[in-house]
C-alpha cells in the first residue's frame, strides 16, 4: 500500500499536462543503467497486515508490567500522565517543522518559549534552548560552546562519576578539534575535590560534574563550581531535570552550563530515544548557545507573539563558520516536557522527587540488611544506588529475569567491580513492588550462602 | 552609498582611520547595508595582540553572521564599549560607529589597504 | 475566529493551590526525607513551575495546538524538507509497550523483537540505497553528516592518508554540510554551480586532488534537478583518492528509482523525518541513520546489533569505530515508525511514491509557468524553484509572497534558498491535484495582487492571528524567558 491519493490514470492524466511524453521523459537526467533498480523488499501489506506484523515484534519484547524493572542509569521509568499523550500526538504539533513562519506556528513557538521558561525555572539559569538530541550530545554541545568561550584554553575536564556512554560521547564529538579531555579521580563514588583542584589549570576551558553521578551519588556541586571558577574555567553542571524537584539547582551553585537528559520529563523509555537534551545558561553565553532560540516580540500592529531569534549564530547562515551543526531540536520531546511540568506544578514536582528520594533510601537500606549484601557506596542519593552483590551482578541479573525482575544495571561492562549493581528506584515502583524485588534478593542470598555451606563441606 | 575620502579600507569592508600610531576600525557603509538590521556586536578585550587579517570581533544581523577582521597587526588599545547596547548605531552611522582602535606594530602594514576610490570600485558604488 | 484566539502564556493562567497530576507520598518505614537528603544538598526555593488544573492545561495546549499550520490540516510545500502525510499507523506501532516501554539497557534476550526490528530496518534501508551496512545511530540529518564525515576520517586514518583533510561542497549544499565538515575537522572547498544549477564539473576536476577527503553531495540538487553527469563526478572524486558522501535531504525523489550506491556514492545518510513519513514534530525529532559501503564497515559508531547463535545482541567491541555519538542507541521509536512505513509499501510503494512525487512537482510547476520563473529550465525531480520577477518588479519581495500564501491557507515555500528571491517548492506525492490547483491558482492570484495592489501582498497576513513578527526588535531586546 501506499498514501499516494492520485490514481494511476490521475497522475497519467498530470503527467500529459506537464507536456512530457512519459515519466521516462521527466527522468532522463538519470542514467537509464541507474533507474529502476529491482528492489527486494519484502511485499507490500495492508494497515491490518502491517499491524498484525509489526506487533509481533513488539510482543516478543518485555515491557514493564511484564516485568519488573530496577533499570536506570540515565534512561528512567517515570509515570506518564495520560494527558501528555493526548496532547502530544495532536496533528497541528506533531506534523508540522520547525516554526520559520512565526506568524503560521505561533502554537510551537509559544510552546518553546513556555519550555525555555519552565527549564530555566527548574535549572534556576537564565536562558534555555529549544532542546537538543538527548543528554549526551547536549554535554558535548557544552563543551564545545565552552572552548568557544573561553580561547586559548584547549582542555575539558570531566570528573569520572560521569555516565561512561556521555564521557564516550564526548570523545567523539570533540574527535575533530584539537583539544583534550582529562578526567579527574573520585573518592568512595563522589568526586575528589583536592584532585580537581590541582588538575584545574590555567588550560582548563571547563569543567563537567554530573549529579547525581553515574553510581547515583549526590556530588558537592558548590565545591565543583567553586574550584573551576577559581581557575577561571567554566562549569558545567550534568543533571537529571527530575532531581531538580528536590536538590540543589544549578543556578544556585553557580553553573554557567546546566545540561542534562530531559528524558525523565514525560518521556517514554522507547529502547533509548527519542529523547530530549536541554541546556541551560547564564545570559552572558547565550550567543554561543547551539540550536534553536525562542524570543518574545511585537508585531507590526503592536500585538504580543514569537519568532526564532538569534538564528544568524545557527548553521544555515554561518555555514562552516557555525560553532555548532545543529540543524533540528527535538520540539515534541520538548513539548511532552513542558506539559509534564505544567500537570505536575510546582508541589507535583516536588512529590515526586521526593517520592524518588525516599524510596531508593528505602530500598537501599533494606537491602543492606539481606545477608550478602551490602551498599557498595554509602551516602546521599537521589534514585539511583550501588549494590554489591554476593556473587556477580551479571548473575543476580540472570536469576532476577526469570522471576520477571529486572535486577539492575551489571556494572561490569561500564568499569565496575563484577559483583557492583546500579539500582533504580522511582515513583513507577510502589512499596509491594520494592518488597517482591526485596525478597527475590533475599531468596538468591539464600541460595547462594547455601552454596557456599555446600562447598565449604 | 557613502565611501568617505579620508579613510582607507580592507577588502572584507572594514574601514580603517590613522592618527599617528592608531588604526581605529570600523565597518564600511555598503557592509552595514549588506547585513541589513545589525542586532549583535561582540567588541574584543581591550590589551589583546592581533594579526592583521584575523578575525577579532563577531556581528549579527537577523539575516547574517560575520567577523570582523583586524586590518593591521597590533595591541587592542580601546573598544567603544557603548556600541554593543547600540548595535543598530551601526546601520544609522556606521563611520561614526567605530568598533575598535589599535596600535600599530608594523605602520607599513597600512600599504595594503585600499584608498576610497579603490574601495568604491570593488564594490561597484 | 474563536478557534484562532491568542493564547496568554501558561505561567499567567496559574493559580496557587491548584494541582492536576499528583502523586502518593512514599509509604515507607517513617524515616523522614532528611535521613534521604540531607538539606544541605536540597534546592532552596521550589522551582516556580505553575499551578494549573488539567482542563486548564489540556485546554491551554490544544489551543495552542490551533494556532499551527501543519501538514495534517494545511498543504506545507516547504521545499527540502519532504512535508508529506505522516501514516497514523506508524505512531499506533511506535506505541505498543512492547517498543515504547522497553528499557534501553535490559536484557537483550527481553528485546528480541525490538532489535529484529533494527536489524531488518538496516538490512532494508542497504537495498533501498544500494548501500552494504547502516548505522541507525544518528539522531538527525545533521547528525548523520557529522558521523558519515567521522567515518571518512578514520577510515583515512587507517591508511595513513590523514593530509586529506579537504571536503569539497558545492556552494548550492544545505548549510549543514559545511557545518558539518568543520565539526569533524576538515576544511571546506566550495565548488561553483553552472547556470543551470548543476555542479560544474570542469572545476570539481581542478578542485580533487591529493588533499580531498570526500565531496558532499545531494542528489538531486536542492534546485531539484538530478545531476546528470554523477558517474564523471564520480570517478573524479575516486581517481583523486577521495570519497563520495552523499546527503539524502533529497532520497524522496530517488525512492525505488534509483539508488546512491549504485552511482558511487561511498556514505550516504537518510533523513527519516523526510522520506521516511516520520513526524516532523515541530523541528523534531527525527532520525539520520548512515549507510556505507563494505569497506568502511568496521568504523561505523557503537554499538551494533549482532546475531550470536541465532540471537539478537549488541556489539560494543569494534576496535576502528568512530565510539559512540550519542546516548544509549538511536531514536528507536522513529526507527519503529519508519520500519512501518517501509513494510507497508514494499518495493512497488516506494516506486509509485517516488513517482508521484516527481509528476505532481512537475505538475505544479506547469501550472506557474510563465508568471514564475524556473531557476533551472527543463523536468524537475521531486521540488523546483521558481524567481517571481514579476512580483518583484512591483516592489514585492519573496517574503512577502509567503506571507500572502499564509492567507490563502497554504505553508509557505522555502525562501531565498539557494538562490536569491526564490520559492522552493515541494509538494510531495502525499498531495492530490485538486489541492496542487488550489495553490498554483493562489500563486498566479499574488501574482496579479502585486501589480494590482502591492500594497495587500506587502503588508500580508492578513487572517492569521498575529502580522509580521519584529524580528529585528526579537533580536536586539532579547526575551528569551518569562
Amino acid at each position: 500500500m501506499d498514501y499516494v491519493p492520485s490514481t494511476d490514470s490521475e497522475l497519467e492524466a498530470m503527467l500529459r499536462e506537464t507536456g512530457a511524453a512519459s515519466y521516462d521523459d521527466l527522468v532522463a537526467a538519470i542514467p537509464p543503467d541507474l533507474r529502476h533498480p529491482k528492489l527486494r523488499l519484502p511485499a507490500p501489506m495492508s494497515e491490518i497486515e502491517l499491524a498484525r506484523e509489526v506487533s509481533e515484534l513488539a510482543y516478543r519484547n518485555t515491557p514493564p508490567g511484564q516485568a519488573l524493572s530496577f533499570l536506570g542509569a540515565g534512561a528512567y521509568e517515570h509515570f506518564i500522565p495520560a494527558a501528555i499523550d493526548h496532547l502530544a500526538s495532536r496533528g497541528e504539533f506533531y506534523t508540522a517543522y520547525t516554526p520559520y513562519q512565526a506568524e503560521a506556528s505561533q502554537g510551537t513557538l509559544q510552546v518553546i518559549y513556555e519550555f525555555q521558561t519552565l527549564m530555566c525555572a527548574l535549572t534556576g539559569m537564565e536562558v534555555s534552548n529549544a532542546s537538543l538530541y538527548d543528554g549526551a550530545t547536549a554535554m558535548a554541545e557544552a563543551a564545545c560552546l565552552a572552548l568557544n568561550a573561553r580561547p586559548g584554553r584547549r582542555v575539558i575536564l570531566a570528573a569520572d562519576t560521569i555516565h561512561p556512554e556521555y564521557m564516550q560521547v564526548l570523545r567523539t564529538h570533540l574527535s575533530g578539534w584539537e583539544t583534550e579531555i582529562r578526567t579527574f579521580p573520585s573518592s568512595a563514588a563522589t568526586f575528589d575535590a583536592a584532585a580537581l583542584v590541582k588538575a584545574a589549570d590555567g588550560s582548563v576551558a571547563a569543567v563537567i560534574c554530573q549529579n547525581p553521578n553515574f553510581l547515583g551519588r549526590i556530588e558537592d556541586m558548590a565545591r565543583a563550581a567553586d574550584i573551576a571558577h577559581a581557575a577561571g574555567a567554566l562549569f558545567i553542571a550534568v543533571v537529571n531535570p527530575l532531581s531538580l524537584g528536590l536538590l540543589m539547582a544549578p543556578g544556585e551553585y553557580g553553573a554557567d552550563l546546566a545540561v542534562g537528559e530531559g528524558q525523565p520529563l514525560g518521556i517514554p523509555l522507547s529502547f533509548g530515544g527519542p529523547y530530549l537534551g536541554f541546556m541551560t545558561a547564564k545570559k552572558e553565553l547565550v550567543h554561543k548557545m547551539p540550536g534553536r532560540l525562542v524570543g518574545r516580540t511585537l508585531d507590526t500592529c503592536g500585538a504580543p507573539g514569537f519568532c526564532l531569534t538569534l538564528q544568524a549564530r545557527e548553521q544555515h547562515i554561518r555555514r562552516e563558520k557555525a560553532t555548532s551543526n545543529i540543524c533540528t531540536n527535538q520540539g515534541l520531546m520538548a513539548l511532552r516536557a513542558c506539559i509534564y511540568l505544567c500537570l505536575l506544578g510546582r508541589e507535583g514536582l516536588r512529590e515526586v522527587a521526593e517520592y524518588c528520594a525516599q524510596g531508593a533510601r528505602f530500598a537501599s537500606d533494606s537491602i543492606a540488611q539481606i545477608p550478602g549484601f551490602s551498599l557498595a557506596h554509602p551516602g546521599p542519593v537521589f534514585n539511583e544506588f550501588v549494590v554489591a552483590c554476593p556473587i556477580a551482578a551479571s548473575r543476580v541479573c540472570a536469576e532476577l529475569e526469570d522471576q520477571g525482575i529486572f535486577a539492575g544495571l551489571a556494572l561490569e561492562p561500564f568499569g565496575g567491580a563484577a559483583n557492583h549493581l546500579l539500582v533504580c528506584v522511582t515513583e513507577a515502583k510502589s512499596r509491594p513492588d520494592i518488597e517482591r524485588y526485596l525478597k527475590a534478593l533475599a531468596g538468591l542470598a539464600h541460595r547462594a550462602m547455601g552454596r557456599q555451606v555446600g562447598i565449604d563441606k | 552609498m557613502k565611501v568617505p575620502d579620508d579613510l582607507k579600507y580592507t577588502a572584507t569592508h572594514e574601514w580603517v582611520r590613522v592618527e599617528g600610531d592608531v588604526a581605529t576600525v570600523g565597518i564600511t557603509d555598503h557592509a552595514q547595508a549588506e547585513l541589513t538590521d545589525i542586532v549583535y556586536l561582540e567588541l574584543p578585550a581591550p590589551g589583546r595582540r592581533v594579526t592583521a587579517k584575523s578575525p577579532v570581533a563577531a556581528i549579527e544581523s537577523v539575516k547574517a553572521a560575520s567577523d570582523i577582521y583586524a586590518p593591521v597587526s597590533g595591541e587592542i588599545v580601546e573598544v567603544n564599549s557603548a556600541l554593543p547596547t547600540d548595535p543598530g548605531a551601526v546601520n544609522a552611522t556606521p563611520y561614526q560607529s567605530w568598533m575598535f582602535k589599535i596600535r600599530m606594530s608594523d605602520p607599513g602594514e597600512l600599504e595594503a589597504l585600499q584608498d576610497s576610490a579603490a574601495y568604491r570600485q570593488a564594490t561597484g558604488h | 475566529m474563536e478557534l484562532m484566539e491568542l493564547q496568554p502564556l501558561i505561567f499567567e493562567k496559574s493559580r496557587p493551590g491548584t494541582r492536576a497530576v499528583r502523586f502518593p507520598a512514599f509509604a515507607g518505614d517513617g524515616a523522614g526525607l532528611d535521613q534521604a537528603v540531607p538539606p544541605a544538598l536540597r534546592r532552596k526555593s521550589p522551582a516556580e513551575l505553575p499551578e494549573l488544573s488539567e482542563i486548564e492545561v489540556v485546554r491551554h495546549f490544544t489551543r495552542l495546538s490551533q494556532l499551527n499550520f501543519s501538514v495534517d490540516t494545511h498543504f506545507y510545500p516547504l521545499g527540502s524538507c519532504t512535508m508529506k502525510y505522516n501514516p497514523k499507523i506508524n505512531d499506533r506501532m511506535a506505541a505498543l509497550p512492547g517498543f515504547a516501554q522497553i528499557h534501553p539497557y535490559q536484557p537483550s534476550a527481553t528485546a528480541q523483537g525490538a532489535l529484529e526490528l533494527l536489524d531488518e530496518l538496516e538490512h532494508l534501508l542497504c537495498e533501498i540505497c544500494g548501500m552494504d551496512r547502516f548505522s541507525l545511530q544518528p539522531a538527525a540529518g545533521a547528525h548523520g553528516e557529522f558521523t558519515g564525515l567521522l567515518v571518512i576520517r578514520a577510515h583515512l586514518a587507517a591508511k595513513g592518508q590523514l593530509h586529506r583533510n579537504k571536503v569539497l561542497v558545492p556552494d548550492s549544499a544545505h548549510g549543514t554540510n559545511p557545518s558539518s565538515a568543520r565539526q569533524a575537522g576538515f576544511e571546506v572547498i566550495t565548488v561553483p554551480s553552472l547556470p543551470s544549477g548543476q555542479v560544474d564539473v570542469g572545476a570539481l576536476e581542478r578542485l580533487a586532488g591529493p588533499d580531498t577527503a570526500a565531496l558532499m553531495l545531494t542528489n538531486p540538487n536542492t534546485l531539484g534537478v538530478f545531476e546528470a553527469r554523477i558517474r564523471d563526478m564520480a570517478s573524479i572524486v575516486h581517481r583523486a583518492g577521495g570519497l563520495l558522501y552523499y546527503d539524502g535531504a533529497n532520497m524522496n525523489a530517488l525512492l525505488g528509482l534509483a539508488r546512491p550506491g549504485d552511482m558511487g556514492f561511498d556514505v550516504v545518510h537518510l533523513n527519516l523525518h523526510k522520506s521516511f513519513s516520520t513526524p516532523h514534530g515541530g523541528g523534531g525529532p527525527g532520525a539520520g541513520p548512515v549507510g556505507v559501503k563494505a569497506f568502511l564497515d568496521p568504523y561505523l559508531p557503537v554499538p551494533r546489533v549482532k546475531r550470536v547463535d541465532g540471537h539478537l545482541v549488541w556489539d560494543h567491541d569494534r576496535p576502528q569505530s568512530i565510539g559512540r555519538v550519542r546516548s544509549f542507541a538511536g531514536n528507536f521509536g522513529i526507527l519503529a515508525r519508519a520500519y512501518t512505513y517501509i513494510r507497508a509499501h514494499g518495493a512497488a510503494g516506494m516506486e509509485r511514491n517516488s513517482r508521484a512525487a516527481i509528476v505532481n512537482a512537475n505538475y505544479l510547476k506547469s501550472k506557474v509557468r510563465g508568471r514564475y520563473r524556473e531557476a533551472a529550465p527543463g523536468p524537475c525531480m521531486h521540488e523546483f524553484v521558481v524567481v517571481p520577477d514579476e512580483a518583484i518588479a512591483h516592489g514585492v519581495k519573496v517574503a512577502d509572497i509567503a506571507k500572502r500564501l499564509l492567507d490563502y491557507g497554504f505553508h509557505s515555500p522555502t525562501l531565498s534558498w539557494p538562490i536569491r528571491n526564490c520559492l522552493m517548492i515541494e509538494p510531495t506525492e502525499t498531495e492530490s491535484r485538486d489541492t496542487l490547483d488550489r495553490f498554483a491558482d493562489a500563486l498566479l492570484r499574488i501574482a496579479d495582487e502585486a501589480a494590482a495592489d502591492p500594497e495587500k501582498v506587502r503588508s500580508a497576513p492578513h487572517r492569521l492571528p498575529v502580522r509580521r513578527m519584529d524580528e529585528v526588535a526579537a533580536a536586539r531586546n532579547l526575551d528569551l524567558r518569562a
